[in-house]
């Protein structure tokens, strides 16, 4: 198995542990769920997995060498800036092809001129096109309707598929059914 | 125009007017358009302070505002929130005052700064605006995406491995250094009008970054260069003109 990320018994949080501890095991081309209740330390953990968040106990091993790419709930700060769709996609080298015809055609508009849906969607595709192997995802079917979710979880697959390892975080339960392989669920006892 | 007494001036102002109102568009991005007004006076301050000793005012002023700049960081926990740039201008404008106040050298100078006169620039000025503002140019093209990466996707831009503080402290050095040049050519408020209005606009009516940038330069140049003649004809000092006259074009487009 092609071994992306190995957590043993891990406990992080920031300025004292927020979560309880949690095994995982993410190999390329998987896709793993985040879920439990608020508070539980879903975004937390993936912040660790990141390296942003602080380790009090147990281990993290990532693949060496290896590029990541992370999707946090923060909007991108795009209001009053004068910045097009395709400039937000080139500064994470992501490219267009693939974007649903709603938001390949309103590439070269102000991100501020897009609705809260297309602006979240094309902040969101900035990250997933990134050149990455393990993708990072926290809640990324916020503001989205049907349609983006729809091609957001045929989007993820194909991103599995090409052999990147993707950890999402979400409380929207039938997303996580239908684009992950296995969900870790906080909150009862040790995650697993 | 002709005349090389107002030829010089004017080519050392057009090079500070290429270069600030794109200066002043990544400073509005990183929401700091008040370091401006702030580097502008402690180059002010610097340069008195030079006069007073002794030594040449250009190198007192990039030498205080360079610290600054550079010396930023170091306090960057305490002084959230844009605290640095209040406390720096307001540091530098005291100082400042007292010198032209009680130093009759310091005075002439100081009153050039304040009241913003270009006609003393020489060509000392013009080769150091043209060699320093060529380079600061090359410079904010190579720290373009970054910046603007680090602004939109901050933990993006920390996961990547990519260092954050290079890239920021490098930026504040290098506004601070442009800063104090284009101060001791034009004079502060002339020098912030330049680097605050166009950006503002570009701002607003920009259809994306690069056609943003454009603007700015285009309404920078273009004041400046109105702003120069109308100072020369009506016999009156250049920034409060440049000022009053970039303030109208605001009013109109945005």
């Amino acid at each position: 198995m092609n071994c992306l990320l190995r957590a043993e018994n891990l406990i992080a949080g920031w300025q004292s542990a927020a979560t309880e501890a949690v095994d995982l095991v993410l190999a390329a081309g998987e896709i793993v769920g985040l879920t439990g209740p608020n508070g539980v330390g879903k975004s937390t953990l993936l912040a660790a997995f990141a390296g942003r968040a602080q380790i009090f106990s147990g281990s993290i091993e990532l693949r060496r060498g290896l590029r990541l790419a992370l999707q946090t709930q923060d909007i991108p700060p795009v209001v009053g800036l004068p910045l097009s769709g395709r400039e937000l996609l080139a500064l994470t080298t992501a490219g267009a092809g693939g974007l649903p015809p709603w938001l390949s055609e309103r590439l070269d508009l102000r991100l501020d001129r897009l609705s809260g849906g297309q602006r979240h969607y094309l902040a969101l595709w900035a990250i997933l096109q990134a050149p990455a192997d393990l993708i990072l995802l926290d809640e990324p079917t916020n503001n989205l309707d049907a349609a983006g979710v729809g091609h957001l979880t045929a989007h993820l697959r194909e991103r599995a598929e090409a052999g990147a390892g993707i950890v999402v975080v979400s409380h929207d339960a039938a997303f996580v059914e239908a684009v992950c392989d296995r969900v870790v669920v906080l909150g009862g006892g040790n995650g697993q | 125009m002709g005349n090389e007494l107002f030829l010089v001036p004017f080519l050392t102002g057009l090079g500070l007017a290429i270069l600030l109102p794109l200066l002043g568009c990544y400073l509005r991005l990183r929401d700091e358009w008040l370091a401006a007004l702030a580097y502008s006076h402690i180059a002010a301050a610097g340069a008195l302070l030079a006069l007073v000793a002794g030594l040449a005012p250009m190198i007192g002023g990039l030498a205080a505002a360079g610290l600054a700049g550079a010396g930023k960081r170091l306090f960057a926990r305490r002084l959230s929130g844009g605290a640095s740039y209040a406390l720096l201008l307001l540091g530098g404008w005291s100082v400042a005052v007292l010198l032209a106040a009680n130093q009759p050298l310091a005075e002439r100078l100081g009153h050039a700064m304040f009241d913003g006169q270009l006609y003393f620039a020489g060509s000392e000025q013009l080769w150091s605006v043209f060699v320093s503002g060529g380079l600061g140019l090359l410079i904010l093209r190579l720290l373009s995406q970054h910046l603007l990466l680090a602004h939109v996707y901050p933990d993006f831009f920390r996961v990547r491995g990519l260092k954050a503080w290079p890239i920021q402290s490098g930026f504040d050095l290098l506004a601070a250094l442009l800063l104090a040049l284009a101060t001791m050519n034009m004079g502060i408020m002339g020098a912030f009008a330049l680097v605050f209005i166009p950006p503002w606009l570009a701002f607003r009516r920009g259809r994306n970054w690069r056609s943003g940038l454009w603007m700015a330069l285009l309404i920078g140049i273009l004041s400046y260069f109105a702003a120069f003649i109308a100072a020369l004809l009506l016999d009156q000092p250049f920034g409060p003109l440049l000022a009053l006259l970039l303030i109208s074009l605001g009013l109109v487009i945005a």
